[in-house]
């Protein structure tokens, strides 16, 4: 019924043909991740996937992301401190035995915002990743199967949205709707859409004309079977590298826009939102308030860099 | 290569025509009402009929669509709601700013980035590989204010030796406006320096391997002269598309470096746009964002068609 599925002859070596960066515009912005993980759709077999286990930088991330899920569903247990408790007689208070990480302006504990602070990027991330990966993938193979003129308007949208930096579109659509969790997971889920849509939309062209597209459609099956039952399984390790690539800018995402102030509104602790309102304190030595989010902040999305990294190197190396 | 500039440019229109319908419509689901944003809560409702009467906002969003774009045309991009003044003056001024910034970015990371590549395409798969990719990676990740906070901290506040902020002040002297400029600049080298790396090793390792390489070492070339002559010309076609793609991400993240070091740049200026609802400014910030960005692919399609012959002769995608 799924007919010949063909297999390459030799997954380790890239067909000399293949080109190690697109020269279209479908390999611009946000860098050759998207051709990579077009590339890595032939290669994905379960040899390959445990060829994971061999890299230390995979292990090193996924150590870090599990240390910051742990924080995020059991953190509240945990913390020393209730992280929304104000103290105003020890405020600003340095790096002590009672206060590992020092308080904030407004006397609250570092320590315990930085541990709690890890629930909201985790539920938006992830969650905002998963909407734009389905919809992006279900335009993307939409696109690369129809072609034609359909092909050719919603191509040059995508084209035309992605000449906007994503932070800049979310933004606006944040100032718009105003900024919740559920919000600020829809846009970001919907800025990654075209993105997604134009990877996954290359991976199916280069299915497209494989022998089995033809038989399923010669068989009579209906366009939306075609799509989803032949030709998605096919090109489901492109969605998968595409996926763990955007989790990361996900993490940016939102981050950066915590720091704008366009993030999940106070009191609630929120790495992004802690740094911009406590980096004004630097001037006058604060550095405790601003660095441990900081820090936070940075090996998350250099943990799940980490992993995007190691997925995709694995399938395409 | 006649008819391939014409559909280039073409397409490049109607790719700047819907930007403005993605701008011009994404400003207008802001909701709020500029006037009563620009005269307060305490104004009397007939002043804000007033006002907006005056700014136009009152007529129908087609027509209001229409005069901007008509407006467009002529050179002109709109009223401010907050200055009430042209905003062209605005985005000339801003513009130029940004893009000191971004050329003084671009200056330090181009060279860096292509030789930490070509380095690590050399070594590939040794320990200075995995040193260079693994930090490019990481830095990468780690958005703009995090980086910016912690050198800012460190160079800024700690060691004095570069000035907290960006703007040199009036009249300030090329070197001066230099020396501000150093500190922001950093975080956007930082991101950039893993795509542009990430590149360019990926491009000479293609060169590396292929026929023509190993024919200039058997036919007993020096090792350098082979690198220079065979491999670099080759292996550097696919960083230019990273280039000039990437000037996009650049104005994005230019919004927070922006913000964190206080630069009158088009980042910041967009920012203080949404924040106070002024839409005329902040449509004609995102679209001359939307313009550059545009505009910098073509001249990449340009440079690498130009480049390499076998495109040329294939004409098209």
């Amino acid at each position: 019924m799924s007919g010949y599925v063909p297999q390459p002859a030799d997954p380790g070596v890239p067909s000399p043909a293949e080109p190690v960066a697109s020269l279209d515009r479908t390999g611009g912005y946000l860098g050759p991740t998207g051709q990579a993980a077009v590339a890595a759709a032939s290669r994905a077999t379960p040899a390959r996937w445990r060829l994971l286990l061999r890299r230390p930088t995979f292990f090193v991330g996924a150590g870090i992301l599990l240390f910051w899920v742990v924080c995020a569903v059991f953190g509240h247990l945990f913390a020393p401190y209730n992280p929304l408790a104000q103290n105003l007689l020890a405020n600003n208070a340095a790096p002590s035995g009672a206060h590992w990480f020092g308080t904030d302006p407004l006397g609250r504990d570092v320590l315990s915002r930085v541990i709690v602070g890890a629930r909201d990027i985790l539920i938006i991330t992830p969650l905002a990743t998963i909407i734009g990966t389905i919809l992006g993938t279900a335009l993307g193979l939409a696109m690369g199967y129809f072609g034609g003129a359909f092909d050719q308007v919603a191509g040059r949208l995508v084209e035309a949205f992605l000449a906007l930096p994503f932070v800049i579109i979310a933004f606006l659509f944040v100032v718009a709707v105003g900024s919740s969790v559920v919000s600020i997971t829809i846009i970001i889920g919907l800025v990654f859409t075209p993105l997604i849509a134009r990877t996954v939309r290359t991976a199916v062209l280069v299915e497209r004309h494989q022998d089995y597209v033809s038989a399923s459609r010669l068989l009579g099956e209906s366009p939306a079977r075609v799509m989803f039952a032949e030709i998605l399984p096919n090109v489901m390790p492109a969605i998968v590298v595409e996926f763990t690539v955007r989790l990361a800018y996900a993490v940016f995402a939102v981050a950066t826009l915590s720091f704008l102030g366009f993030g999940v509104p106070p009191p609630t602790p929120d790495w992004g939102a802690d740094i911009s309102a406590n980096y004004v304190g630097l001037p006058a030595g604060y550095w405790w308030e601003t660095l441990f989010p900081a820090l936070a902040l940075a090996s998350l999305v250099v943990a799940v860099s980490l992993i995007a990294d190691s997925i995709e190197q694995v399938l395409s190396a | 290569m006649a008819t391939f500039l014409l559909r280039r440019l073409g397409l490049m229109v109607l790719t700047l025509w819907l930007l403005t319908l993605i701008v011009f419509f994404g400003g207008q689901i802001l909701p709020g009402d500029p006037a009563r944003a620009t005269l307060g809560n305490l104004a009397a409702p007939s002043a804000v009929q007033a006002l907006d009467h005056q700014l136009g906002v009152d007529r129908p969003l087609l027509i209001r669509y229409l005069s901007w774009l008509g407006g467009l045309l002529h050179g002109d991009l709109g009223t401010s709601y907050t200055y009430r003044t042209a905003v062209e003056p605005f985005i000339r001024a801003a513009l130029i700013n940004s893009v000191k910034l971004a050329a003084l970015a671009f200056v330090i990371v181009v060279p860096l980035g292509i030789i930490g590549g070509v380095i690590a395409a050399l070594y590939v798969g040794r320990g200075t590989d995995r040193i260079i990719s693994v930090t490019g990676l990481s830095l990468s990740s780690v958005p703009e204010f995090v980086s910016g906070i912690v050198l800012l901290v460190i160079f800024g506040v700690e060691l004095k030796w570069l000035p907290v902020t960006a703007s040199a002040g009036a009249g300030a002297s090329a070197l001066n406006q230099f020396r501000h400029l150093i500190l922001p600049a950093i975080p956007l080298v930082f991101v950039l320096f893993g795509y542009i790396a990430r590149m360019a090793r990926a491009g000479t390792i293609e060169a590396l391997n292929s026929d023509y390489t190993r024919t200039a070492t058997l036919k007993g070339l020096p090792e350098t002269t082979v690198i220079r002559r065979h491999v670099l010309r080759n292996s550097l076609l696919p960083t230019i598309t990273v280039i000039a793609t990437q000037t996009g991400y650049l104005i994005g993240g230019l919004v927070v470096v922006e913000t964190l070091f206080d630069y009158q740049g088009l980042g910041n200026l967009i920012y203080k746009a949404a924040v106070a609802k002024d839409f005329p400014m902040l449509e004609a910030g995102v679209l001359v964002i939307g313009v550059v960005y545009v505009v910098a692919t073509l001249i990449a399609d340009l440079l690498l068609t130009w480049l390499n012959p076998r495109l040329r002769i294939g004409g098209t995608e």
